[in-house]
Parts: C-alpha cells; sequence; structure tokens
C-alpha cells in the first residue's frame, strides 16, 4: 500500500532582512499511510507547525522551500501552481489551527465559514453543504445543530469553536487533515472532551492526520506514529507505543521525563517543620474580592467568596482551578495589587493593610510576586544587574561593590552564569528570562513567594527544569510557596498542600495527599481524571466515567448562591446544591471539603 | 543571538531553542540616508544662514546692480528677475534677493517650528503621562478636555485665536501652535503610558513599593522615548505645515521678516509673470518636510511599524 | 446594545459641539479691549461706543452674553457683521453666509465624489500587490504629497495648468449661473487640488487597514482552505475593512477643513473658508465665530460618522449574543 503523504528530505529556510537564509527544517523525512494518525511533536522552534504546514504546499511569510519534496498521493504539492494549490488546500488537505477564536472571521457567519471551502471547489451544493456541516455538527456534539450555521464566532465559547474548526476541515472530506496544537489553548476539563471528538470523527470519516503538538500525553491518546523533532531536525521516529513505552533516543526521553506523572497520593513533597513558629506565614480570612467599583463592601463583579487559606512557614501551597476561577485574583489580593474588598490579608499573624501603598517597605519585602510571562514581567530597557540590583538596594541598602556581589550570588542561585548580569532581556531565552524573574523576587530575600502560572508558558523540559529549581530553593531558603497553576500535575509535584478553587470558592483543601486521594470534591474529581495520562487508551477509558461528562463544554459561572459547581455536577441535588451555601466539611486534621454531600455519600 | 552559550542546564545537550528574534537594527534606505543629509543640511543653514546669505533679508537691492554692462538701459527692473549670478535663485516681487531670504528664513520656519513642537511635547507629554499614571477621575477629565479640543480643526482654532488676539507676534504664534498640537501629543503619550503602566514590569515595580517618580523616569520613560522621538519627527511635520499655511494665509509671521510660508504667498503674483519664485521657498518647505517623513518611515519600519498602526487608529 | 452604543456616541458628539461652542465663544471674546471700541476704530466716541455696545449685549455678564449668542445661534440667528455696522447697519451674517456655504459644498461633496472612489480603488490595489513596484510607487508617492504643503500643489497645478498650458483660469471667477463644463473648468483648479490631498491619505490609509486584516489568521485560514484571492479580499478582508475605511474617509474629509481654507485663498474662490479668512483678517468676531461654529459642526458630524461606521461594523454588536 503506498503511502497517502510522503515527506522527502523536506528543507525550509527564513530568510531575513539582509537576504540571509537560516535552515528552519533541515532535512525531514516522514509518510503518512491512509487511515493513520501521525504526531510531530517538539517544542517550540522545532519547525513542527512549519513541516505541517508545507503538507498544503504553504509557508508562513518570510519562509521558503529550498529543498526537497512532499508528495500527496506521489505529487509533489511544493512545486504546484497556484490555483492547483487551491483545489488541493481545503479540499484534499485541510488545516485545523491552534487558536480557532483568531481563525474564524468575526464578520461572516459559522456556516458560512465551514461550507466556504467545500462550496467553492465545486464538490458539493449549498444545500448538500449545510446539511452535511449539520451531521458533523452533530457528530462533534455541538449544541443546536440546527441553528448553528447561523451564528457568529463570538457567540459560541472557546471548546465549540474549536470543534466547528473540526468540522470546517472535514466538510469536504479531505483526505489528510493537519491539526496544529488544536487543544493547547483549552482547559483540561475541555481538552479531553474536544480530543475525544476529533478522535471519534478521525476514525469515523476515515480520514489520515498529522497531528502537531508539544505535549506527549496527548499524542499518546490519538497517533499511530511519532515523530519527535528538535531543531528541525528528527530525533526519532516510530509507533506511538514503542516511542511511548521504549524510547530509544537520548531528547525524547527527556521529555519523557518532562511529563510529570498523573496526580496521585504521595507526591507532594515531605517539609520539615524547622522553620515553623506560632503564626502562619501569610494566611487569608474570610476573603471577599472583585473587580470594578466597590459598594457597601462589595465589588461589582465578585471573584473571590468566603476564602481561607493559610500558608504555613515553610510550606508550598499550590492553587489549582481552570480559568476564570480567581487563581491569579487571590494572588494579587495577596501581594496588595488588587485591595479585598471584605476580610483580611494577614502576615506573621498582623494584618496587613489591603492596598500596598498602605503597606511598609518591611511588609512590602516579605511578600514577593513572580508573575507569569517573563517576557512582559522584565522592563525591556533595564539589564539584568539594575533589574537585580535594584530590589536588592531598595530594601537591604546594599550598593557599589556589595550590590554587585549579591547580584552574582543571585544569579548563581538560579543557576544562571554572571556574564548574564550584562545582558538586557532580550537576549536571553524564555527560560532563562523566567528565572531572572525569580531572582528578583529571591533578591528581596521574602518570606513568601507567590507564583502565578510560573512554568505555562515554558516548554515542558524547560518548565521541569524550572520546577526542579523552586524544589531547590525552597529546601535551601526556606520560604514559603504559593504556587497558582492551571496544571494539577504540576502542583502535586511541587506542593505540600493543595487548594482548589471553582468559581472563586474553595471548594477543598488539605494536605497534597488527602487532597488527591479520596473523599473527593465532585470538582477535584473531574480536574484528576481530566489530566491526560502517558498511556495509549487512557482516553476511552477516562470518557466513560460520569465525571468527564461534567467536564463538556461548560462555562465557570459565578453565582450569589448556592454551590457554583451546581450545574456541571453529576452529584448535585437540586434544591439544594442550587440555593444554600454548602457547608464546610472537615475530613482529617486540615482538610476540608464544601459540599453539600455527606461523609458517607463521598465515601460511594 | 547563536554565539550565545546556553550552559544554564548542565549535562543538558539540547538547549532550549532561542525564542526572542534577533534585535532589528535600524536600516536607512535611500530615501532615509538623503532625508538625513537634508535635515543636516538645513540644520547648518540654522545655525549659519545669515551668515553666508549674500545680502540681509529685508534689502531691496539697487538697481545698479542689475545694469547690464554695455547696455543702455539705465533702470531695468529688480522685480522677479531670473537666476544670474547677481541674485542667484532670482529676486522677489519688490526686488530682494530671494536666496538670502531663504536662508535667512529658514532659521524663522524652522526655529518656530522646533519650538513650537517641543511646547506641544512638554505640555502633551506631562499631561499624557498624569492621566496614564494619575488618578480615574484626572485621566477622564484630561482626556474629556483633550476630547473637545481634537474636534476642532486645528487652523479654525488658530484662525479664531488669531482673529481674537490681533495679529501676534512670533511669541504667541509658537505659544499658539504649541497649544494646538498638545492635544494630539497627549493622545499618543497617554496611550503608549497606559500601554507600559498596564505592564508586568510596572506591576512589579509597584508590588516592590516604588514611588511614582521611579515608576515614571525609570520604568514608563525608557519604554517611550523610542516612539515618541518618531513621533516627534511626524508631529514636526505637520507643525512645519502648519505654520506655513498660516503664513500663507498672511495670518503667521508678518513682514520683513522672511518666512517660507509668507514668501510664497508674497511671490505668487509673479507665477503668472513667468517667475519661480513662489515655487523656490515651497520646495524648501516640502525638501525638509520630505526628508523627516523618510527618516520617520525607516525608523517605525525598525520598530515594526507600531507607530503606523497607531496613526490609523 | 448596537443602539445603545449609537446613542452614547450621539451623546458625546452634542457635548463635545456645546463645548466647543463654549470654546469658540471663549476664543473670540478673549481679547483684551474693547470690541465695540475696535469696531468702530476711528469713528469711536464714547456716546456711539456705548450706544453699540448695549446693542451688541457687550454690558451684560460674559455667561449672559454666551447663553444670548447660544440661543440665538440655535434659532438660526448668527448676528449681525462688522461689514456696514460703522454706518449703523450691519448686515446680517445669515445673509452673507448663504451663497458661500453653497459654493464650499459643491466643492467638498465634488471632491468627496471623486477622491473616495478613486483613493479607495488605488487604496486596495497596493494593498492586493504588497511589496510590488506598484505598491511602492504608491506609497512613496502619497507619502511625499501628505509631507509637501497644500500651496506647492495648488502652485505646481497653477504653473503647469494655467501658466505654460493655459487651459484653466489661475482664480475662480464664480458668478453663480454656470452650469456644466464651464462650471467644471471654473472650478477644476482647486477640485484637482483638493482631490490629490485628500486620496493621499484616504489611499495611504485604505492600504494600512486592508494590509492589517490580511495579515490576520482567519485570511491565513482562508488561503489554506483554498479560497481564491479574490474572493479573500472581496470577502474576508473588505468585510472587516469596510468599518475602519469608512471612518477613515470620514476623518479625512474633516481633514480637508484645513485644505480648503489655503486652496479656498489661494484661488481667490468665494467659499466660506476665504469668508473667514476675510473676516480674521478685518477682525470681524461674530463672523468669525459663526464661520467657525459651522465648521466644527461639520467636523464633530463626520467624527461622529467615523465612529458610528466602527460600531456598525463591529459583529458584536450588530449580532449580540
Amino acid at each position: 500500500m503506498s503511502a497517502l503523504l510522503e515527506v522527502d528530505n523536506l528543507q525550509i529556510s527564513a530568510r531575513n532582512d539582509d537576504d540571509e537564509l537560516t535552515p528552519i527544517v533541515k532535512g525531514v523525512s516522514f509518510n503518512v499511510q491512509p487511515g493513520e494518525v501521525v504526531a510531530l511533536i517538539g517544542e517550540s522552534g522545532s519547525g513542527k507547525t512549519t513541516i505541517a504546514l508545507s503538507s498544503l504546499g504553504y509557508t508562513k511569510p518570510g519562509l521558503e522551500f529550498v529543498g526537497g519534496e512532499v508528495r500527496l498521493h506521489g505529487e509533489d504539492v511544493i512545486s504546484m501552481q497556484n490555483d492547483r494549490l487551491r483545489g488541493l488546500r481545503g479540499q484534499r488537505v485541510a488545516y485545523l489551527a491552534q487558536s480557532a477564536a483568531a481563525t474564524f472571521n468575526p464578520a461572516l457567519t459559522i456556516g458560512e465559514q465551514v461550507t466556504e471551502s467545500t462550496v467553492l471547489h465545486g464538490l458539493m451544493s449549498q444545500e448538500e453543504a449545510n446539511r452535511r456541516a449539520e451531521d458533523l455538527y452533530r457528530a462533534l456534539e455541538l449544541p443546536d445543530p440546527d441553528r448553528l450555521g447561523k451564528r457568529y464566532p463570538h457567540q459560541v465559547s472557546g471548546g465549540q469553536l474549536q470543534r466547528l474548526m473540526a468540522a470546517t476541515a472535514l466538510c469536504g472530506k479531505p483526505d489528510l487533515l493537519v491539526l496544529d496544537e488544536p487543544t493547547t489553548a483549552l482547559d483540561v476539563t475541555t481538552q479531553i472532551e474536544v480530543l475525544k471528538s476529533f478522535k471519534s470523527v478521525i476514525t469515523q470519516e476515515g480520514a489520515s492526520a498529522i497531528y502537531v503538538t508539544h505535549d506527549l500525553s496527548v499524542v499518546a491518546q490519538i497517533a499511530d506514529h511519532i515523530v519527535v523533532l528538535y531543531a528541525g531536525e528528527i530525533q526519532e521516529y516510530g509507533t506511538a507505543d514503542q516511542v511511548v513505552t521504549q524510547p530509544s533516543h537520548e531528547y525524547t526521553r527527556r521529555l519523557m521525563y518532562a511529563v510529570r506523572p498523573p496526580p496521585a497520593a504521595g507526591q507532594g513533597e515531605e517539609t520539615s517543620d524547622e522553620h515553623q513558629r506560632k503564626a502562619p506565614a501569610l494566611e487569608v480570612k474570610n476573603l471577599l474580592a472583585g473587580y470594578g467599583r466597590t459598594q457597601n463592601g462589595a465589588p461589582e463583579i465578585t471573584v473571590l467568596r468566603d476564602v481561607n487559606v493559610a500558608i504555613e512557614r515553610g510550606h508550598s501551597v499550590g492553587v489549582i482551578g481552570e480559568s476564570g476561577c480567581g487563581k491569579s485574583t487571590l494572588a494579587r489580593v495577596m501581594a496588595g495589587l488588587l485591595p479585598a474588598a471584605q476580610g483580611e490579608v494577614l502576615l506573621d499573624g498582623a494584618a496587613l493593610q489591603p492596598a500596598l501603598q498602605q503597606r511598609s517597605r518591611n511588609e512590602l519585602q516579605k511578600i514577593q510576586f513572580v508573575f507569569q510571562m517573563a517576557d512582559t514581567a522584565l522592563n525591556p530597557r533595564q539589564r539584568i544587574d539594575k533589574i537585580l540590583g535594584r530590589p536588592v538596594e531598595f530594601y537591604h541598602g546594599l550598593k557599589g561593590e556589595e550590590k554587585r556581589r549579591r547580584v552574582g550570588e543571585l544569579l548563581q542561585m538560579v543557576e544562571l552564569p554572571q556574564e548574564f548580569a550584562g545582558r538586557y532581556p532580550e537576549e536571553l531565552s524564555g527560560g532563562q528570562k523566567q528565572r531572572i524573574n525569580l531572582a528578583r523576587a529571591l533578591a528581596a530575600s521574602p518570606e513568601v513567594l507567590l507564583c502565578d502560572e510560573v512554568i505555562s508558558a515554558l516548554d515542558s523540559i524547560v518548565g521541569a527544569n524550572v520546577i526542579e529549581l523552586l524544589k531547590r530553593l525552597r529546601k535551601q531558603t526556606g520560604v514559603s510557596f504559593v504556587f497558582i497553576s492551571h496544571d494539577l500535575s504540576t502542583v502535586a509535584s511541587f506542593a505540600d498542600q493543595i487548594v482548589v478553587l471553582y468559581a472563586g470558592r474553595v471548594v477543598e483543601q488539605g494536605p497534597t495527599n488527602a487532597v488527591l486521594s479520596p473523599p473527593y470534591h465532585p470538582y477535584t474529581r473531574l480536574l484528576i481524571s481530566s489530566v491526560p495520562e502517558l498511556r495509549v487508551g487512557w482516553l476511552e477509558e477516562t470518557m466513560e466515567t460520569q465525571e468527564a461528562q461534567a467536564g463538556i463544554d461548560r462555562v465557570v459561572t459565578l453565582t450569589d448562591k448556592g454551590c457554583p459547581f451546581f450545574d456541571r455536577c453529576p452529584r448535585a441535588v437540586k434544591g439544594t446544591c442550587d440555593e444554600e451555601t454548602p457547608p464546610v466539611r472537615k475530613v482529617t486534621g486540615s482538610h476540608s471539603i464544601e459540599c453539600h454531600l455527606s461523609e458517607a455519600e463521598f465515601a460511594q | 543571538m547563536s554565539e550565545q552559550t546556553n550552559n544554564t542546564d548542565q549535562s543538558f545537550s539540547f538547549d532550549e531553542l532561542p525564542d526572542a528574534p534577533p534585535k532589528r537594527k535600524i536600516k536607512l534606505s535611500w530615501p532615509g540616508k538623503i532625508g538625513i543629509a537634508i535635515v543636516l543640511f538645513w540644520s547648518v543653514i540654522v545655525v549659519i544662514g545669515p551668515t553666508i546669505a549674500p545680502y540681509h533679508e529685508a534689502d531691496i537691492l539697487d538697481e545698479d546692480l542689475f545694469i547690464v554692462p554695455g547696455s543702455d538701459e539705465m533702470y531695468p527692473d529688480t522685480e522677479f528677475q531670473p537666476p544670474s549670478k547677481i541674485v542667484y535663485l532670482g529676486s522677489d516681487y519688490i526686488g530682494r534677493d530671494l536666496l538670502s531670504r531663504i536662508l535667512y528664513g529658514a532659521r524663522t520656519t524652522i526655529g518656530i517650528s522646533v519650538l513650537a513642537t517641543l511646547l506641544a511635547y512638554l505640555i502633551g507629554v506631562t499631561a499624557g503621562i498624569a492621566a496614564s499614571v494619575g488618578s480615574r477621575y484626572l485621566d477622564m477629565g484630561l482626556s474629556r478636555v483633550n476630547d473637545a479640543l481634537l474636534s476642532i480643526p486645528s487652523i479654525m482654532f488658530a484662525l479664531v485665536l488669531i482673529a481674537a488676539l490681533n495679529s501676534p507676534g512670533i511669541f504667541w504664534l509658537i505659544l499658539i501652535t504649541g497649544f494646538i498640537y498638545a492635544a494630539s501629543v497627549f493622545r499618543i503619550a497617554r496611550s503608549l503610558g497606559q500601554e507600559v503602566m498596564v505592564s508586568d514590569f510596572v506591576e512589579a515595580a509597584k508590588v516592590r513599593g516604588e514611588g511614582l517618580w521611579w515608576i515614571i523616569t525609570r520604568e514608563i520613560l525608557p519604554n517611550i522615548a523610542m516612539p515618541l522621538a518618531t513621533d516627534f519627527g511626524l508631529r514636526f511635520v505637520w507643525v512645519i505645515l502648519f505654520i506655513s499655511s498660516l503664513s500663507f494665509l498672511g495670518l503667521g509671521v508678518q513682514p520683513p521678516m522672511s518666512d517660507w510660508g509668507s514668501m510664497v504667498k508674497e511671490n505668487l503674483p509673479g507665477l503668472v509673470l513667468g517667475s519661480y519664485a513662489p515655487l523656490m521657498p515651497a520646495f524648501a518647505i516640502a525638501s525638509l518636510t520630505i526628508s523627516v517623513n523618510m527618516i520617520v518611515d525607516d525608523l517605525s519600519a525598525a520598530t515594526g511599524g507600531k507607530l503606523a498602526k497607531r496613526m490609523i487608529s | 446594545m448596537i443602539w445603545r452604543a449609537l446613542l452614547a456616541r450621539l451623546g458625546i458628539s452634542l457635548v463635545t459641539l456645546w463645548v466647543v461652542s463654549v470654546l469658540i465663544f471663549i476664543g473670540t471674546n478673549l481679547l483684551p479691549g474693547d470690541v465695540a471700541q475696535i469696531i468702530l476704530g476711528q469713528m469711536a466716541t464714547p456716546e456711539n461706543t456705548a450706544v453699540l455696545r448695549e446693542k451688541l449685549g457687550l454690558d451684560k455678564h460674559p455667561v449672559e452674553q454666551y447663553l444670548v449668542w447660544l440661543s440665538n445661534v440655535m434659532m438660526g440667528d448668527l448676528g449681525i457683521s462688522k461689514a456696514g455696522l460703522g454706518a449703523g447697519l450691519g448686515t446680517p451674517i445669515v445673509e452673507m453666509l448663504g451663497p458661500r456655504i453653497d459654493n464650499t459644498a459643491m466643492l467638498t461633496v465634488l471632491v468627496g465624489a471623486i477622491a473616495i472612489p478613486i483613493s479607495v480603488a488605488l487604496g486596495l490595489l497596493a494593498a492586493m500587490h504588497p511589496g510590488t513596484r506598484l505598491d511602492r510607487t504608491i506609497t512613496f508617492s502619497t507619502l511625499n504629497i501628505i509631507s509637501i504643503p497644500d500651496f506647492l500643489i495648488a502652485t505646481i497645478l497653477v504653473l503647469v495648468f494655467a501658466v505654460s498650458l493655459g487651459w484653466l483660469p489661475s482664480i475662480v471667477y464664480l458668478r453663480g449661473d454656470e452650469s456644466g463644463w464651464v462650471l467644471m473648468k471654473t472650478i477644476a483648479m482647486p477640485l484637482m487640488t483638493l482631490v490629490i490631498l485628500s486620496s493621499s491619505q484616504i489611499i495611504r490609509m485604505t492600504r494600512a487597514t486592508v494590509l492589517n486584516v490580511m495579515s490576520s489568521p482567519y485570511v491565513e485560514m482562508a488561503i489554506l482552505k483554498g479560497v481564491p484571492r479574490r474572493r479573500i479580499i472581496l470577502r474576508h478582508a473588505l468585510f472587516n475593512a469596510i468599518g475602519p475605511i469608512v471612518n477613515v474617509i470620514a476623518l479625512n474629509l474633516a481633514w480637508l477643513v484645513g485644505g480648503v481654507v489655503v486652496v479656498e485663498q489661494i484661488f481667490s474662490y468665494p467659499g466660506l473658508a476665504k469668508l473667514m479668512i476675510e473676516a480674521v483678517q478685518m477682525r470681524d468676531m461674530p463672523l468669525v465665530q459663526a464661520c467657525a461654529m459651522i465648521f466644527c459642526a461639520v467636523y464633530v458630524v463626520l467624527i461622529f460618522i467615523a465612529d458610528m461606521a466602527t460600531i456598525l461594523s463591529n459583529p458584536r454588536l450588530r449580532h449580540p449574543k
């Protein structure tokens, strides 16, 4: 059987302003057999998207084909003329982009965009295409399939748009689908559902696919073959099973190592109590916070409600939840960036002023904030020595030689060479910038470090290294950490306490081991079951569970009364859960769950 | 970036791939290079113009100068004379040397425009930064006033004020122009300032407990200096054109001072007599404004055309 | 939702117009000295100055003066021009304005009718072939045109068409009964100047707007769906760019005000702007006020249209959830 797509010694280069060529893809070859899904996996800069796009005979502006062939049914697409390429694109090869929100034209209806390519290519009449689109909406489990086509992109949710992209691609029954990180921008709970509908539709339609991603555990669910890429070259190429279970190449093993094991009890770091004092390092009590004008102690939009969290000295508390749950808001309230409307923030048992302008320099020094995006958190016009030197001078009054020595120490602490002191942030890579970002917070010698999604923008290997660094720093310095992340595996591997936030409420909190083992809050259970496992077949098993159903394309809604998780909860009791604020149940020690279910019911 | 040694992760053979594109250098195109030369040329003229001018700007040339040796014409015309060895660019409508007046006029036109643009920047940037770092009410107040000012066409504004002040002098001309253009500078400085103000690194400075002065001088200003400098060029061009238009309408610089805009106006009747006198000062203005725009074009290409986008919205 | 946005914008426009009227009133009354005395000039005696002051309402409080002026303006009474005042009878400004407004309106409407289609087409053309010689020629020449003074364009046109070729008159002499070919020939020069001036801006901005849309992910997606280039530009790009383009056109017509002032002066075109320049030179303040109010009102209306285009072209507002 001949291959559907043959990529043969493909070479692509970038042309810069001075007309010099820099190779981006350096002689890549692989095949896609009919009915097969081939995954291209690699980190940013590996050339995976560039390679995938070449199967449509397309390069991003500034890139150009230098050599090799990409043959579809034995015919080279790179050398095709424009009008033939047009016949190829959308008809025989279809593309699914990473961000559906940006790739849908805001001014045209969904239906027109889904059917456009098919109708233009003369494959179907408009009516036939509309019927086909409706069938696909049903197959992809999209709501209200009859009227969906008449709506506009901004009227549906992100997860739905992502599946509508799939409908667009599949509408013309292409031979080959190119999926470019189609689930990366989604929350974990939405991700599995989108993954599942992709997989079942691909199977139903008998299509072949190229699946581009950086996430090995996602790949394991969907691919038949895996191509591991680094810097435009293939490192390893084999069946999914072989690559996942017996990686032969060093780079693949590193990727595997960077994938943290699924969250389970027993992962959290054990913390000695040597730094313990009476009061917790940082504590928030009965917090109510939000945005907009505050009237009678209630903000226009309430984001956090009844939040009680204590960070013991030397401990690390992981805060977890989907986007929109109020994780970052909590950190901003602690830092004083967003004054709370009600409740208090205590440092060492003493109440802090809500707004940072009223806090003393000494108090500010003890709580340091590490921002999510190192790119934007470092002033591009300041050199590293100035970025790190300022807090040293500001809080500790060090000057001249002393200051320089301290900056050197800090660089050493975050494992960066001394000569980085003279560089500007833009001369550093993403991981290095994040280390500087950390070092700046450490420069204050704080007691509590607030880390807001510090590794979510980093590639997996780089992120794993930063986590290792954080673990080491915690042991060395005894600093308490508040570690905010949407990724439960990351939190589980780093924190000794976990706080689960949903729609601005703490639904469960306690020691990592307790939170990750039964009894669970239904939402914690959903989160745990949504984290993809690095093994083939996990997706199918998970989708059977009732928890997974709760993840289906719901948005987090803030409610004034009752339990906010009510409309997603598989065990919700109408009349109780949607009306009454759930009680906080103490399970054991400091482990508590906010739910109407009784302990006996949890046990079921 | 390629020479960067990445020894962050010991024993790590697969370096993290650099994610930042190499720093873009400002590359000057040919029009840009010529532009710089012309701007430099006029800058020199501003300084030494009156020194090297063959005559004084107000000198009405003597008839004797124009007597052609051997000719019996004892009373030749001195007005609208074509270029010759006596008057290199010809003479104007009352017989003054055009070249000398252009050389003197450079100082007036460019000087007034630079001062007016600087004034506009002083007012606009100060207010713009104040609006972007200040309270919501300060921002709202300043922005509303600014919106109202911007909804009067600048030339109307100037005409009303000039009428009210009864043909004011150069001092008022600079003041009026600076004030009018401050409105648009305010808008751009405010939006640039706001953009930096909400960035994480300013937030980081706030969390550190830095004062407002530090945030303005160390965090905001260095980051908006480059786009503002580019904008200064554009604004300067508009101010030159604006002041020249006013002078052309007879409401700007008043005689006997020479200024390029009014020179075009006073010599306009010469056009039908076949004299190029009105074109010379007009070309002088055009050479300067086109040059500045060419340089700005290159600069904004280097900053990714960000400014160009801002100018549209 | 969309009505609320439009109403809000209308409200802002009305407030702006009011603020503008205050600013103009302050501006024209800013001057030190006695208006009545300035108007009468050498004929001023204490008696007739007092009479005129009372007649002009200058003995009242400034706020009262403003309110009287504003209510008069709203009722269509723009006051009395200085022209003829010395002799005891002034010309009502409304009478003076009529034919001038007609002339200026005719000129600008014609400019719009010619410049808008040409420049949108050229802007699109440049945006469809970015980086080509055609595009570079268009961008380079439009950049040059917006950089040079408006009177230079007018001067060159006079030199070419009036002096060298002798085809067209260098001064507009409108009797008011011209029509067709004669009229076109009479106003050809100011028309051409203004068309060149305004189209350069519109071309540049149309090009930039369309290019901006063309670099958006959804246009790349359309390419990858195999959508033909023509359809990408006409359906995907233009559909999203139409709001910004209308915005640009409205703003440019507003900017034309400045060009109109210079052009009417240079060609002695008997329009509103020339009347205003004359008023400024004569210090005929009521007339200056009236002309400025009219220009500012048109400007505010055009900006309102520009903003409306933006609001109306926003699919989020047109099709709320």
